[in-house]
């Protein structure tokens, strides 16, 4: 009997002794996350307060590529197992082709999901019905930057219709200044005009978004849908171009519009982090507004989600990970990223930017605070993206294809991402 | 009838054997059977041919296979030609020869992705060192990678420009071994440079140049790193080749499509390779 009592009590010990063990010992999350200012930014923000807290935790973060190689870097890494324990990535389409059921931990009983708005979850939401990821930065918008210098000196009002804008450029071009800057050397901006406009084909055709998906309305032969294309196109031939439009980057297109080289540049409002990053000088030269419609009445802005932090199935400090992320989707730390970066609105209840915001900033918070005058971009509608668009939109651009036969192309392109998502009709 | 005897047992091939299986055979076959299938990297689908079917439908795959097999003639025949020429000028006991082989052979070291992207800064349309210097002398250069009539040439350029060391060393050792007899015969019989050079030199040369046609062929028909650095296949998709397309629908996630398209591009390989260096090895017996 006392053999079998200090057999058991030394057991209880030795567990007592390894679980305090384990209380005490230091966890590193190991975070990917892309290159874009803003997300590190944000990043740097919410991990040193958690630090504060939780001194115990540290964070080894890795940077990768946006755009289509960090698609390939993210798939590769979840399909192989070698994922970090915390990831950021695209909501919407991009989302659901992770096979998020399989890759991707349910955060669905996380206290901090109750703030989230609805909009947000729901793009985060794999098809079994579980809440996978955290808003992870603003809401974006897609429209057109301006230089309010270039506007005030040419006593020229914010556009509200196509045709407005496009009397903007004449009178800007007339001034000797380059009126829409273009920098198809980062191919993916090429897609703004097209993406951007995505509002006004909706307020036009209002289940195009449904009937694509079902394969029973193409670009090529919806007026509204082409209309996009068709921009792109009049801004090449009417000579509004920045000479180096095909060798320039986004880089540069923040720069020109900021710094008064160029009126516009069409582009995501996550654009304003490189800006005040590199010039925070000139940061209040820079507006913003949706891209202008047929209708002066119906103008409105087409809205990007913000990418998600997620953590990986398969992570060995899942419950770490998980604790981090509560924090993450907390009023709390959303107010500390929305100090560091104000530019656009967050998606946690109560979450409010600074109230000395960038004019940047505070013109496109009105299309956010209207109802009905800020719509989702496509992609965030329909799992349907034709991979091949940016190479499409540049040739449109530049003026090596028509407006009519980009479209064309890009209802081919689009049926192979269909067929590959099994989807029916297709 | 018996078969000859390998000089090996059978357990001394196997080491190799294992190697060769598990890094080579395997990795084929496997390639073969995903290209038949709907694979997101996560599960497979079997879909028979459809990937073929949706390859050979693709807009730009006629320009991507116009665009490789330009890009694979004029590189590897520039090559050939340039590099026996400056070979024959460095082995002509040049002042400063040793110096002015290592200056051509220098870009073969460096990394492709380095030049691609030193080239790209070089040919900007409007801040480019090269359009600026036109532009000094009253030039109004054009955009070599953004005008899609000269953006492949201009790649093909900046791959003549890294490659031609290689030929031109490859030639050198073709070169030296050329017995000076023969020359010295021919000088005796009266032949002028011209005559020496295509009836002693080109024909003594055939095994130099039978490897350098191969190689800088084989590197054309699969050149992707120096494109993808310069241009991405663009303007648009007019510098596309197979190798670009097949990297962009892996890059879309299509990962059977893009698998398919690597089957190809090696069938393609093998069907303009194969022939051609039994047709090299075929004159060679004869000479």
């Amino acid at each position: 009997m006392t053999m079998r009592m200090t057999k058991c009590s030394i057991l209880a010990a030795s567990i007592m002794a390894l679980a305090a063990g384990v209380a005490h010992a230091d966890v590193t999350l190991s975070v990917l996350i892309d290159t874009n200012p803003e997300s590190i930014a944000s990043f740097d923000a919410v991990s040193k307060a958690y630090m504060e807290k939780h001194p115990d935790v540290t964070f080894d973060v890795e940077q990768r590529a946006g755009g289509s190689e960090g698609d390939n870097i993210v798939k590769t890494r979840l399909a192989t197992g070698e994922m970090a324990d915390i990831f950021q990535y695209n909501s919407g389409s991009l989302f659901q082709a992770l096979k998020p059921q399989e890759t991707i931990a349910d955060l669905s009983d996380l206290p901090s999901e109750a703030g989230i708005l609805d909009s947000f979850k729901k793009v985060v939401t794999s098809p079994d019905g579980h809440v996978r990821g955290l808003p992870f930065g603003p809401a974006m918008g897609g429209g057109i930057f301006y230089n309010r210098k270039i506007y005030a000196d040419l006593g020229l009002t914010p556009p509200k219709t196509w045709a407005e804008f496009m009397s903007n450029n004449e009178k800007i071009k007339a001034a000797g200044k380059v009126a829409v800057a273009q920098t198809y050397g980062t191919t993916w901006t090429s897609q703004l005009f097209v993406l951007a406009d995505f509002y006004n084909v909706q307020a036009e055709v209002p289940n195009f978004a449904n009937d694509y998906t079902a394969n029973k309305i193409k670009y090529a032969t919806t007026p509204a849908a082409l209309r996009g294309f068709e921009h792109l196109e009049e801004v090449a031939k009417g000579g509004y171009l920045n000479a180096d439009f095909g060798a320039a980057t986004f880089d540069d297109g923040m720069r020109m519009v900021t710094t008064g080289e160029a009126a516009h540049y069409p582009n995501l409002t996550f654009g304003i982090g490189t800006v005040q990053q590199n010039f925070p000088d000139t940061l209040k030269d820079l507006g913003f507004f949706a891209q202008p419609g047929t209708d002066a009445a119906k103008n409105g802005l087409t809205v990007w989600m913000p990418s998600a932090l997620y953590a990986s199935a398969k992570s060995e400090n899942l419950e770490e990970a998980k604790k981090f992320l509560d924090f993450v989707g907390s009023k709390e730390a959303c107010d500390l990223m929305a100090k560091a970066v104000p530019s656009g609105p967050y998606l946690v209840k109560g979450c409010e930017l600074p109230k000395d915001v960038p004019p940047v900033v505070s013109d496109m918070l009105p299309y956010f605070n209207t109802d009905g005058h800020n719509g989702p971009a496509l992609e965030f509608l329909s799992p349907v993206k034709g991979p091949a668009l940016e190479q499409i939109t540049v040739e449109v651009g530049t003026g090596i294809r028509s407006a009519k036969d980009g479209a064309a192309l890009y209802d081919q392109d689009v049926e192979k991402q269909a067929k590959q998502l099994g989807l029916p009709n297709w | 009838m018996r078969t000859r005897k390998s000089p090996y047992p059978y357990w001394f091939v196997l080491p190799a054997a294992v190697i060769f299986t598990v890094l080579f055979l395997a990795p084929t076959i496997a390639s073969f059977w995903f290209s038949l299938t709907r694979w997101d990297l996560f599960t497979t689908q079997f879909i028979g041919l459809e990937n073929y079917r949706q390859f050979f439908r693709e807009p730009f795959l006629i320009q991507g296979l116009v665009n490789t097999i330009i890009y694979a003639v004029l590189t590897s025949g520039t090559k050939t030609v340039l590099g026996l020429l400056l070979a024959v000028l460095l082995t002509s006991g040049l002042w400063g020869q040793g110096l002015l082989r290592t200056v051509i052979f220098f870009p073969v070291l460096v990394s492709t992705i380095g030049v691609g992207i030193t080239f790209s800064v070089l040919m900007h349309p409007t801040r480019g060192v090269i359009n600026v210097a036109l532009a000094a002398i009253g030039i109004h250069g054009p955009g070599w990678l953004t005008d899609p009539a000269l953006a492949l040439y201009s790649i093909v350029f900046v791959d003549l420009w890294k490659g031609i060391g290689l030929a031109t060393v490859i030639y050198i050792a073709g070169l030296a071994s050329i017995s000076p007899d023969y020359y010295e015969a021919a000088r005796i019989d009266g032949a002028t440079r011209t005559q020496m050079f295509f009836r002693v030199t080109v024909p003594l040369v055939r095994p130099a140049t039978v490897t350098v046609v191969t190689l800088s062929l084989i590197g054309g028909l699969r050149s992707f790193d120096l494109i993808w650095a310069m241009t991405r296949g663009g303007p648009g998709f007019s510098s596309d080749v197979l190798a670009s397309v097949i990297y962009k629908q892996y890059q879309a996630g299509f990962y059977g499509l893009s698998t398919a398209g690597n089957v190809i591009l090696f069938l393609l390989i093998g069907l303009i390779v194969l022939p051609l260096t039994a047709w090299f090895n075929r004159k060679e017996v004869d000479l």
